[in-house]
């Protein structure tokens, strides 16, 4: 079946084209981009007044399944990336079993096949069983399929291990998502360690904590040649050191959150548990650092660190709560309003690093709207205004910092492979 | 004024009108101890549970006895620290206490913010009686009520908390209290016991206690737990014995008439000597006395009571 998107401004930011233009789907890909374009007998999505983007892509989501179904499932996780206006994820290994062996990478893809109704790709882990003691098979990981590697929600704490990983993933062009916290410095933590800290009496976790082990991992991005990818920077500080490091020439990217660049430790005042993630909500100075770093290009990437949790996992003392949050479905109105509405980021910009930039990172074929690229197109309303609500989530959980926010700009369409997986906010 | 809040969980929500208000009522219930029958009809047919996740002498008998003076019925129910050992959620276990209606649920816990969880999804009021680190209201209030009771009055007086800061409920709600009254407040510990950033509050910060209470007026020193030691927040009881417990030598050049105020229970010869502790300044028991006055305010007040019954 032909699709014909008419009357889109499209953007993409790979070619830096940001034109008014219909765009013609066929058989799964894109056949034909330009002002005239039509066909016969297409389908006709008129999408005047909106934007059409390279599909969304988010390189740091947790399905939680194998192990955690009553968290996220595959099916449920890929709605709610399909609802955020994401067309391919990347779904961290910290399941249960680990992605530690190709079995596990072939039942998340076939697990996909079967139910998912956007694309998944599986982060190996660096470590068996993500013990941070002996590598994964990281070879054969990379065969079945995986994207990167990363022990994420532990940092790999034996800088050879993490050194040996960076050199031995670089044969296989994998790049190493690291998990940066020392866990010493960590210790007890539950929020940032700073004034509100200080009033809630509640241990706290210094910026220092991650950005001893950012340190430590350039010098072994430098020492090895790897390809180091930073995840989830909260700091100003680390958004410095990579900043640095960048134009020393150490390869290394990385990625930051939209509660990072939205959201303070204050925001933990009322013990909200929703409030609670790892690495923390930190200092407004940190806030404008990371819009800084947005800015300059220093931060590749915008992910989710999607982590769903429970209520009942969440309704509990802040101390004894999970630390994580839910993103997929917020995180494209977080970054029209915090980023491109103030200015911080221009649209294109933002879309890079949602798309364009996670697929180079994970060296896969997507985030670039051209003809003959696979048909992933995500369909946005810049000025459409949503309220984050609790029930209205295609996520297991909704474990979000953001509920009652009104927020401006959402995917009204997600097109996946040429086939229309949301509509205005509801899954076909 | 009239009393509007349900709970009470901190004094940091609360105005300075407040704070006074509950402190006035107190001044009429301090007679009530004194008096040979000691108990007036206020709270008759209501009921207060103590909550007690932690262990705890001195608070749950003082709220005992507050809620006996007032004729309420008592109940005490002591669980095991944390929910996830228990089995059962704080908020199952709150939503148990109040489906048998009660009045008021008076709850200790070793974890900062569990009663304002609570309070949000139960009925009954709420009396914070310990959140982990973070406030002990009735213990700010009363020593409160003890420093304005010796000294006339709160605003202008100059007052240093001593001692293990960041893990001290105790120390945040006499800050805050202090603060909204017009005290000037310092704080003096070792600086792995001060927390970061605390000026933002409005203290002064000394990390020599000699320096600290040279124009003190009140000095409130703090219990120092052993287990800080063990996670190397310092090096010893005896070095911190050495360097900041409270002795004669080390108010040589404090006011002759500094007063002196623990919170207990005392390290007799660690934080502060038994000389000083015990000596002609201190008002040591007597904020125990008054913790029972600032309590039954603080149950009549929430529970709302009579106050004709008080005669």
């Amino acid at each position: 079946m032909k699709l014909l998107i008419k009357g889109s401004r499209l953007i993409d930011p790979d070619s830096g084209y940001d034109d008014i233009s219909n765009i013609l789907i066929e058989r799964g890909k894109i056949t034909a981009i330009g002002r005239k374009v039509s066909a016969k007998g297409a389908k006709v999505i008129e999408a005047e007044g909106k934007i059409a983007v390279p599909g969304l892509i988010d390189m740091h989501v947790h399905l939680r399944e194998p192990g955690r179904e009553d968290e996220e499932t595959i099916l449920s996780g890929t709605r709610a990336a399909g609802r955020g206006g994401f067309t391919a994820i990347a779904c961290m290994p910290n399941t249960d079993p680990v992605i530690d062996n190709q079995g596990i990478v072939k039942f998340i893809y076939s697990q996909t096949e079967k139910v998912g109704i956007v694309s998944v790709f599986p982060i190996g882990s660096i470590t068996k069983g993500l013990r941070g003691e002996e590598l994964a098979e990281i070879g054969e990981l990379k065969e079945a399929g995986v994207v990167g590697i990363s022990d994420d929600g532990k940092p790999v704490e034996n800088s050879e291990v993490m050194r040996r990983a960076l050199e031995y993933a670089k044969m296989f062009d994998l790049v190493v998502i690291s998990h940066c916290e020392d866990k010493d410095l960590k210790g007890e933590g539950v929020m940032h360690e700073g004034y509100y800290s200080t009033l809630l009496g509640l241990p706290g976790i210094p910026a220092a904590a991650e950005e001893v082990m950012v340190a430590r991992d350039l010098g072994l991005a430098e020492l090895s040649g790897g390809w180091l990818h930073i995840a989830h920077v909260s700091t100003a500080g680390t958004v410095e050191m990579i900043r640095q490091a960048k134009s020393r020439g150490i390869r290394v990217t990385c990625e930051t959150a939209p509660h990072y660049f939205s959201l303070t430790d204050e925001a933990v005042k009322d013990f909200d548990t929703n409030a609670k993630m790892n690495p923390p909500l930190r200092t407004e100075e940190d806030v404008e650092a990371i819009k800084e770093g947005l800015k300059d290009g220093t931060i590749d990437v915008i992910a989710t660190d999607h982590a769903p949790h429970t209520s009942v996992e969440k309704e509990v003392e802040y101390t004894i709560a999970p630390f994580g949050v839910i993103g997929l479905e917020t995180a494209l109105s977080l970054i029209i309003t915090k980023l491109v509405k103030e200015d911080i980021l221009t649209l294109s910009q933002a879309i890079a690093k949602v798309s364009l930039n996670p697929a180079k990172i994970l060296r896969i074929d997507k985030g670039i709207l051209k003809v003959g690229a696979d048909a992933d197109i995500t369909i946005i309303d810049p000025d459409r205004e949503i309220i984050v609500e609790s029930g209205a989530f295609e996520s297991k959980s909704s474990n979000s910092p953001f509920l009652d926010w009104k927020l401006k700009g959402a995917a009204t369409m997600t097109i996946v492979g040429g086939r229309v997986v949301m509509k205005e906010g509801r899954i076909l | 004024m009239k009393w509007k809040r349900k709970d009470l969980l901190g004094l940091e929500e609360l105005s300075a009108q407040e704070i006074e208000f509950i402190l006035d009522t107190a001044e009429s219930f301090k007679e009530v101890s004194l008096r040979p029958i000691k108990k007036v009809p206020a709270l008759r047919g209501k009921t207060i549970v103590n909550l007690f996740f932690e262990p705890s002498t001195r608070t749950r008998t003082s709220f005992e006895l507050a809620a006996k003076r007032l004729s309420a019925d008592m109940v005490n129910i002591s669980a095991s620290t944390s929910s996830v050992v228990k089995g059962e959620t704080l908020k199952d276990t709150a939503k148990n206490i109040e489906a048998m209606k009660v009045d008021v649920i008076i709850m200790r816990h070793s974890l900062p913010g569990a009663p304002y969880f609570l309070a949000k999804i139960i009925g009954p009021s709420l009396i914070n009686a310990g959140d982990g680190a973070h406030e002990h209201p009735t213990q700010g209030l009363l020593d409160l009520f003890t420093m304005r009771e010796n000294k006339g009055r709160i605003k202008g007086l100059k007052v240093v908390i001593i001692g293990d800061i960041a893990h001290s409920r105790v120390a945040r709600s006499n800050i805050w209290g202090l603060l909204k009254l017009g005290a000037e407040v310092a704080v003096a510990g070792p600086a792995t016991l001060i927390p970061p950033q605390i000026e933002r509050m409005g203290v002064k910060v000394y990390y020599r206690v000699e320096e600290a209470v040279r124009k003190a007026d009140v000095i409130n020193v703090l219990r120092i737990q052993l287990e800080r030691q063990k996670t190397g927040l310092f090096p010893s009881l005896r070095e911190y014995r050495q360097i900041f417990g409270v002795n004669r030598e080390r108010l040589k050049d404090a006011r002759p008439d500094l007063l002196i105020m623990h919170p207990g229970p005392i390290n007799r010869g660690v934080e502060i000597d038994p000389d000083v502790a015990d000596g002609p300044h201190s008002v040591i028991l007597d904020q125990v006395t008054n913790g029972l006055a600032v309590r039954m305010a603080v149950l009549y007040l929430l529970a709302g009571g009579k106050s004709e019954a008080i005669d």
